[in-house]
């Protein structure tokens, strides 16, 4: 079975500073991938460079059936901004001319219910919010999803549905998945490898051989630098 | 009323109901303030145009042209000193303009608009800009509603955000510059800005605030139009005063 994604020697550099060197992995078709380090470890970052939106040098093969959807970290919507994800969705869907059924089961797979779809998106609560992202994701039915830290505004039983939910969806239209996150019993428990990054990647395998407490205490126990934190640029804007 | 008088009222009406809609737009991408004071770099434009003896919708044209260019830079590299920026800018226009333009009595037109002697061409001129920001962003709509959502999502979509954002800057200049016949410089931002804020107050659906936002602007030109006339007033500032009732009106709403 053919990788969806090979990367090789990625390195990214924002305003000077490096904030990626030498990253190197791969994602099989159904695989799931944590990505796991401290912050500012460049995380998004390489979420962003996967996608084609930032700079980089290496090589990011991606298979040519790869459609990628993507759930980017919290973002904060605008309270006043009249838009619902019921407009989201229906606005994507024109863009890439998807007929009215696909928006159908986007909303469906993400479990949204009419209340959601018609809320302004800055009154929906964080769980909501974040399922409503996953639906626009969806939308196009992607066989890989880009997940930011996707529960990293929601408390632990939203939480736990958002995982059940993701779970569920890979399991039913076998979609891989890279996904950022904090939470090491998420990547225990559904992750099929993991992939430790902290400037450089610092480990890469399946979760319980690499996972060791000395990888882990070199990733997240060592002195790191603090940069400028990368999403707070663009979702305000 | 002359066929003068009609012809004007129309555009008059056409621009306003573009302007409510460019406004709405605005309102969401909160680029409001910016787009207002962009109006105010029409001005050395003008003083330009009489300078020059040219037509003023084009002086004023060329010098909006390069304020829009100048904020889409300023936006896209975004830091701290944008908004210094954008006030110096600005602020030192209005200064430039009242220089280039020495008579009084067409300092006050540039500033606060004019009425009468609508020449054919400025007709289907703004016509055709209404009619221009209307089609435009409907074509645009998907696009910039995702954008507005956020950037980031939208890339991510491949929507070229920067294309979207200059696009939209373009429009916003010239509702600007069809609204600079009646209102002036100093005002043509008040029709983009304050019927859109009046309308969101009062709205809590897309569709029905972009409406309403059109239908508020269109209603402050022909109410003031009719106060302008029966007290013989400036049509400019009346028009802008009545579309601050309207928005004052909409505050006793509660919204939800």
């Amino acid at each position: 079975m053919g990788n969806l994604l090979t990367v090789k020697n990625l390195n990214v550099t924002l305003e000077d500073q490096s904030i990626l060197e030498n990253v190197n992995f791969e994602l099989a078709q159904g695989e799931n991938l944590a990505v796991i380090g401290p912050n500012g470890s460049g995380k998004t970052v390489l979420l962003r460079s996967l996608m084609g939106t930032v700079e980089f040098s290496g090589e990011i093969i991606w298979d040519e059936k790869t459609r990628v959807g993507y759930v980017p970290q919290k973002i904060e919507a605008d309270r006043h901004l009249p838009i619902t994800i019921a407009n989201l969705l229906s606005a994507k869907a024109q863009i890439f001319k998807f007929p009215l059924s696909e928006v159908e089961w986007a909303v469906n797979s993400a479990k949204l219910t009419k209340n959601i779809l018609e809320t302004p998106v800055g009154h929906l609560s964080g769980g909501q919010f974040q399922r409503a992202l996953i639906a626009f994701a969806l939308l196009g039915h992607p066989n890989v999803l880009l997940l930011d830290e996707p529960t990293a505004s929601i408390d632990e039983r939203g939480e736990e549905q958002i995982y059940e939910l993701l779970h569920e969806l890979q399991d039913k239209y076998k979609i891989a998945a890279i996904l950022v996150s904090h939470d090491l019993s998420y990547v225990y428990r559904y992750a099929t490898k993991v992939l430790c990054v902290n400037k450089q990647g610092m480990c890469y395998g399946i979760p319980e051989e690499t996972l060791t407490p000395q990888v882990l205490d070199k990733l997240y126990g060592g002195p790191h630098k603090y940069y400028r934190h990368e999403h707070d640029q663009d979702s305000h804007s | 009323m002359t066929t003068g008088e009609l012809y004007s009222i129309i555009l008059a009406i056409s621009g306003a109901a573009a302007a409510g809609i460019v406004g709405s737009f605005a309102l969401m991408k909160r680029t409001v303030l910016a787009g207002d004071v962009m109006s105010h770099i029409a001005i050395p434009g003008l003083g330009l145009a009489v300078l020059w003896k040219l037509n003023p919708l084009l002086g004023g044209g060329m010098t909006l042209l390069l304020g829009i260019l100048i904020i889409w830079h300023l936006e896209k590299n975004a830091d701290l000193s944008t908004e210094a920026a954008i006030g110096v800018i600005f602020a030192s226009s209005v200064a430039l303009g009242a220089l280039l333009i020495n008579s009084k009595e067409e300092l006050i037109d540039a500033l606060f608009g004019g009425f009468g002697n609508l020449s054919t061409n400025e007709f289907f001129f703004g016509m055709a800009a209404s009619l221009t920001i209307v089609i435009v962003i409907w074509l645009l709509r998907n696009k910039l509603i995702i954008s507005l959502f956020s950037q980031e999502l939208a890339a991510a979509e491949k929507i070229n955000v920067g294309f979207v954002n200059l696009a939209f800057l373009l429009l916003f200049g010239l509702a600007i510059l069809t609204g600079l016949r009646f209102l002036g410089a100093l005002l043509a931002g008040a029709l983009i800005i304050i019927p859109a804020s009046a309308a969101r107050q009062l709205t809590h659906t897309l569709g029905v605030f972009l409406f309403t936002s059109a239908l508020l602007s269109v209603f402050s030109v022909v109410f003031g139009f009719w106060i302008s006339q029966a007290y013989n007033l400036e049509l400019g500032p009346t028009v802008v005063v009545v579309s601050a009732v309207l928005f004052v009106l909409s505050l006793l709403k509660k919204k939800r």
